[in-house]
């Protein structure tokens, strides 16, 4: 380092020794300020949960106390009188991200086998990329195709079951395209995990491609593969800006698939600037709520992985 | 030999049918990407012109240079401050929190917030920022998306550092290297590629999102130079109240449209620069 530079100049009397103690004591306290300063970013992570949770809980608890467990019984959200029920958004953001699961998982599945198994070498890495492409188009985009192209054409389609185009089974065809590429990319990564030998040795007696991946692929990756449909899930039930559009934000609860309905965080979108005091505390409760759903779904995949990573070589 | 023929052709039809299922599965998938570039290309070229870019957006006509400049500023603020915490914190998970009991409860929560909900991290910083400040501002707007930013960029730094090989690491320290300058010079040199891509991939994100940005930047139609203080125009939310509250302007839409197929196009170069610099690290 710099170090012979400056001793030279400030004190020319000092013997080899010492110069080495001094460059010795200042790695030191580099060392110790590195390692603590980089841990105390580290931590800084479980602050963060912590303070989301906290700050979100201290927001809402004034709604919280003001209708209890009225805040989950209700089934309409009408600020105009002072009715604040949970219901229909919390019923609209469990049934979206199950309609798109359902039509997400088959998709992606097929996917993951056409990617590791069928798809020549070349092609391999193109497609695997326009499939995360479509990971990072922003949920805006989602949501303002599903208003212009979607809605009508279910419209279109069926006039009957989709009178206006909008409604839950519309933002859950909008979210089932979201998290293809999410549940793919995962599906794919557990799926390179299984050793070649098993396939080469399945292969070599006769396995048609399909009975390889029935057999000896999926029952080999089954926890991955649950973890990396969760996590998809996880996504869904968090997304915000493709659903706020085609959802219809209908704030009274009918038990409907195709109804017009709202979620937890389109209800929190559309609402929450031209709320104030309770309101706005009903708000950000709803959105407690939504951090302890997705944070229980999330850490299950997350530790379904992780049972799966283990195996990994 | 007549029934093993038969079942032999069942295998295969089985095969087959399964087989084209699952291309048509991919064809689907691709298909997707197709449809939404198709109409974003045809519903957004038409409502970009010069003006869109040197114009500040108005009730009436206008443009999108408030709105851009904006965006660039949160997204590289954001950008910064996340990076700077999350290679730090991804470095103590990989060079010394590798085996201790807290850096695997640091990895697991840091993964459940790599997925978490942004309209949530929203209402956090709506909490923790905006509602003691009394408004609205940038320096909100920026502290969101670092959070966003965060788990990405430590995933991605703990990710790569722990590629670079122990045999590297050693041969440093016996050389007399001390730990932080082993982990600054080889570590990290080894790691760079890798822990760019995931900043790359990270900023990607931040630039499209929106929910965060509804509690905490909000919007403004003035042009913001530099002044965090106050509420800072952006484009994700441009786009949002143009097809919302001002979706009855057929120009505020046609803006709406241009301003999505600038910030796709945006969002889509980056991934393709962060996956060719990930490419390179693989040849190596």
């Amino acid at each position: 380092m710099s170090d012979s530079g400056r001793s030279e100049t400030s004190s020319p009397l000092l013997s080899m020794s010492q110069q080495e103690g001094r460059a010795l004591a200042r790695h030191g306290l580099m060392d110790r300020l590195f390692k603590n300063g980089t841990g105390a970013l580290a931590i800084l992570v479980l602050v963060l949960l912590g303070g989301i949770m906290l700050s979100l809980l201290i927001s809402s608890w004034p709604a919280l106390v003001t209708y209890g467990g009225q805040f989950f019984t209700e089934n309409r959200w009408a600020p105009n009188q002072q009715v604040f029920g949970a219901l229909p958004a919390i019923y609209g953001t469990l049934i979206t991200s199950l309609i798109a699961v359902v039509i997400a998982v088959p998709v992606s599945f097929g996917i993951a086998i056409f990617l590791t198994e069928l798809c020549p070498a070349v092609l391999r890495r193109p497609l695997g990329v326009t499939v995360e492409l479509l990971a990072g188009i922003p949920s805006i985009i989602y949501g303002m195709w599903g208003v212009l192209v979607l809605a009508p054409l279910l419209q279109w389609l069926s006039p009957t079951i989709f009178p206006t185009g909008t409604g839950l089974l519309t933002a859950g065809i909008i979210l089932a395209v979201m998290i293809i590429p999410f549940i793919t990319a995962t599906v794919r990564d557990v799926m390179n995990t299984v050793p070649a030998v098993l396939r080469e040795s399945a292969y070599g007696v006769g396995c048609t491609t399909w009975e390889v991946v029935r057999s000896v692929v999926l029952p080999s990756i089954r926890v991955g593969m649950v973890g990396g449909v969760i996590l998809g899930l996880g996504r869904a039930l968090g997304e915000t800006m493709a659903v706020t559009f085609v959802i219809g934000n209908n704030l009274f609860f009918s038990a409907t698939l195709t109804g017009q309905g709202t979620s937890i965080a389109a209800l929190i979108a559309t609402q929450f600037n031209e709320s104030t005091g309770v309101q706005r505390s009903a708000l950000l409760a709803l959105g407690l709520i939504l951090f302890l759903i997705t944070f229980a779904v999330l850490a299950c995949a997350r530790l379904m992985l992780k049972r799966m990573q283990r195996r990994m070589p | 030999m007549q029934h093993s023929n038969s079942l032999y052709r069942k295998r295969k039809l089985l095969n087959r049918t399964v087989m084209v299922l699952c291309s048509a599965a991919a064809l689907f998938g691709i298909f997707w990407l197709l449809a939404i570039l198709a109409t974003l290309l045809w519903q957004g070229v038409t409502a970009i012109e010069w003006s869109t870019f040197t114009e500040r957006t108005r009730m009436s006509g206008g443009g999108l240079g408030n709105a851009i400049l904006g965006s660039i500023m949160l997204t590289l603020g954001g950008t910064i401050i996340g990076t700077i915490i999350g290679v730090g914190a991804g470095t103590w998970l990989a060079e010394y929190g590798r085996n201790a009991v807290l850096g695997s409860v640091i990895r697991f929560i840091n993964d459940v917030l790599l997925s978490a909900p942004s309209v949530i991290i929203g209402l956090f910083i709506y909490a923790l920022v905006v509602l003691p400040m009394g408004h609205f501002s940038g320096w909100a707007g920026i502290l969101a998306l670092a959070v966003i930013v965060i788990p990405v960029v430590i995933r991605a730094t703990e990710d790569m550092l722990k590629l670079v090989p122990d045999s590297l690491r050693e041969a440093a320290s016996a050389m007399g290297a001390h730990r932080w300058w082993v982990v600054v010079r080889v570590c990290y040199s080894g790691a760079r590629a890798g822990i760019i891509t995931g900043i790359l991939l990270a900023c990607a994100r931040i630039s499209g999102e929106t929910a965060p940005l509804i509690f905490t930047s909000l919007n403004s139609n003035q042009w913001n130079f530099f002044d965090l203080g106050s509420e800072m125009p952006n484009l994700p939310m441009t786009i949002y109240q143009n097809m919302t509250i001002n979706s009855f302007i057929p120009r505020q839409v046609e803006l709406a449209w241009g301003g999505a197929l600038i910030l796709t196009l945006t969002i889509l170069v980056l991934n393709i620069i962060a996956r060719f610099m990930s490419r390179d690290t693989n040849k190596r």
